[in-house]
């Protein structure tokens, strides 16, 4: 029998690890259509940035996947996958046969359509989701010598990129369409804070703002935003998002919504077929609602919940909720699940301080906490991303929330022997 | 998950005095000195103790890792720093590998995990003190809060 995985991000890894503890004998093989496995991709930035290096990109290094005597194939991109004959075709025509498929492709970049932008003649224009795009990045901008940078999309993979281009010694100018940056995540305090840190770093930001046009013959020289602003520059990283990547899955019969459709044992509409990670959309029976949430975390429990699934062990997965930890301009950050005021009926806690430059926001909701953010100060936000995890009901020590000193000591007695003794199962179940 | 017996630290609410002698006594034994009185006089403001006691009212207690069965911090982990250990079942960081991304900070549940600063920026938390016979918190408590036990999984 052989378990086939394509892919080879957290999802994929953590699914063979766990098929590898529940099955030692069956034949375990990943597949992946980037030239490495097992790096981590938000390893990227840090890596353009040269905060690491090569040798500490890998997330689980090859002889990793030896030890477990896991294969791995490499530049091998799936282009079909057959259901009624269970195997996939590769890119080099090559059939692959499966006995239980898991399909954890990620995501893709998203590139608009931007007048005088053709990013695979441009040169210059690079989107950031590979190493690769990492590698290229580093090498354009020593044989340019680039100096300045513009950063479309003020998210996570934006603002990291940010970063590291700012660690580069560079100018960067990032623009983002929205009334702020991480608006996904951030409040518009946090956002504010956090802007402010990096202008002080000498970076532009530009919002409620796009490009409407790229400039140059053979390289960019030039973006030209909505406002009317013009700027000069050699490098564009487009970095507004990533959608999930399953446009192979066209033929297939393998439901595809906005990602591939799973349900809490992260099963596809077809028979020992498995999505899980940044590609799935897992669909909650209790909330009634599907969702896709590109982070981490999320991928690795995802992959968790498939790969016991495979390997025939029931367990069910208990959906996860956008959260991030981004230290930008360096201003440490943590939000967690829905942090906007913009959601209705929401009592909403805050504390500020100018002096130490921290703020700190918890939104509750039916008694419950919902969301947090923390900026400046991230000491102990896992305890609070538990409660919000776990559904806690918080009214009876909400004032204490929000305490300098707030800690499991604060925690209903109940919750905290819980907690001390039973080590609770947050991800899965 | 890990099968085979595995080390714990129980923490004892009702028998804590709060005294904090495990919190010095986890700094003194990840020192460079290994010496109190050092430790005290020069090397506590570089160094945090992976314990943490807690206060309020009459209640006090000391936490440390948990090293869960299913570990969030684990899970969430963007550079496989934080790692189970195969042989002793325990939750450890590799200094090497972190990057003081913080991931594993905005997920445990237990909030143990704390930021290095400086030249030192790194995640860090209970290691068992595995080096020794009784970690050291366990070793010094002087009221038995903190009990050392193995479970089998
Ligand atoms: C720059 C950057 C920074 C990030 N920072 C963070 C962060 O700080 N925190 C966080 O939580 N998340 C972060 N993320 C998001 C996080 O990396 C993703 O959520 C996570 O990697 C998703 O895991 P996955 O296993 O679903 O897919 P991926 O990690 O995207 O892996 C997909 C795998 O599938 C392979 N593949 C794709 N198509 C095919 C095909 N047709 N055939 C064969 N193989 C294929 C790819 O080669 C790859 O191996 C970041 C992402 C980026 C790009
Ligand atoms: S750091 Fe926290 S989540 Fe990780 S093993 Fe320890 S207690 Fe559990
Ligand atoms: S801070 Fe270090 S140990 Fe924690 S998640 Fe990041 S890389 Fe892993």
């Amino acid at each position: 029998m052989r378990y086939l995985i394509i892919g080879t991000g957290p999802a994929g890894i953590a699914a063979a690890e766990k098929i590898r503890g529940l099955d030692e004998e069956n034949e375990i093989l990943m597949l992946t259509s980037e030239e490495i496995a097992g790096y981590s991709k938000p390893l990227i930035t840090y890596f353009l940035g040269r905060k690491v290096n090569e040798d500490r990109m890998f997330y689980r290094p090859p002889w990793y996947f030896e030890e477990r005597n896991i294969s791995v194939m490499t530049s091998t991109k799936v282009i079909e996958v057959n259901p009624a004959k269970k195997l996939v075709i590769t890119e080099s025509g090559e059939a692959i046969n499966y006995d239980r498929l898991l399909i954890a492709t990620g995501g893709l970049p998203i590139v608009p359509e931007i007048e005088g932008l053709n990013p695979s003649e441009m040169e210059g224009v690079f989107t950031f989701t590979q190493w690769k795009d990492s590698k290229d990045v580093a090498k354009y901008i020593t044989d340019n010598d680039v100096t300045e940078a513009v950063v479309l999309g003020g998210g996570l993979i934006g603002l990291k990129t940010t970063e590291a281009l700012l660690e580069l010694g560079l100018k960067v100018s990032i623009v983002e369409l929205s009334d702020r940056i991480l608006s996904n995540t951030f409040d518009k305090k946090a956002s504010m804070i956090v802007t402010s840190a990096l202008q002080k770093r000498g970076c532009n930001v530009y919002t409620n703002d796009t490009i409407v046009q790229v400039k140059g013959k053979k390289k960019i020289t030039k973006v030209v935003l909505k406002s009317g602003r013009e700027i000069k520059t050699k490098l564009l990283i487009i970095a507004i998002g990533v959608k999930p990547n399953v446009g192979f899955l066209k033929e297939s019969g393998v439901r595809v919504n906005r990602g591939v459709v799973v349900n809490e044992h992260m099963e596809t509409n077809i028979t020992d077929i498995f999505a899980a990670g940044d590609c799935a959309e897992f669909y909650d029976p209790r909330l009634g609602k599907s969702s896709t949430i590109a982070i981490w975390p999320v991928a690795f429990s995802e992959g968790e919940v498939a790969g016991y699934n495979m390997a025939g062990e029931r367990v069910s997965y208990q959906g996860g909720i956008p959260m991030n930890s981004v230290e930008i301009a360096g201003v440490a950050t943590i939000s967690v699940g829905n942090t906007s005021a913009e959601v209705e009926n929401v009592e909403i806690l805050e504390y500020e301080s100018d002096k130490r430059s921290v703020y700190k926001k918890l939104v509750i909701k039916d008694g419950k906490l919902v969301g947090a953010v923390f900026v400046g100060d991230i000491d102990r936000a896992g305890i609070y991303t538990g409660l919000i995890l776990q559904k806690v009901d918080v009214s009876s020590f909400k004032d204490d929330l929000m305490r300098d000193d707030f800690g499991l000591v604060y925690l209903p007695k109940e919750y905290r022997k819980k907690l001390m003794e039973g080590e609770l199962k947050v991800w899965l179940e | 998950m890990v099968k085979g017996m595995r080390k714990k630290i129980l923490v004892k609410e009702e028998y804590c005095i709060g005294c904090r002698l495990c919190e010095i006594y986890c700094v003194t034994a990840h020192s460079q000195s290994k010496n109190l009185i050092r430790v005290f006089r020069y090397e506590l403001g570089e160094l945090a103790p992976a314990v943490i006691v807690e206060e309020r009212e009459y209640t006090t207690f000391a936490v440390q890792c948990r090293h869960c069965e299913e570990a969030s911090c684990v899970r969430a982990c963007i550079t496989g720093a934080m790692h189970r250990d195969s042989s002793t079942g325990a939750v450890y960081v590799d200094r090497d590998k972190c990057v003081g991304c913080w991931m594993c900070i905005m997920v445990c549940p237990y909030g143990v995990i704390k930021r290095g600063t400086g030249s030192n920026k790194v995640a860090s938390k209970c290691d068992l003190c595995l080096d020794r016979e009784l970690p050291a918190c366990v070793e010094n408590c002087p009221n038995e809060a903190l009990v050392l036990t193995e479970v089998n999984e």
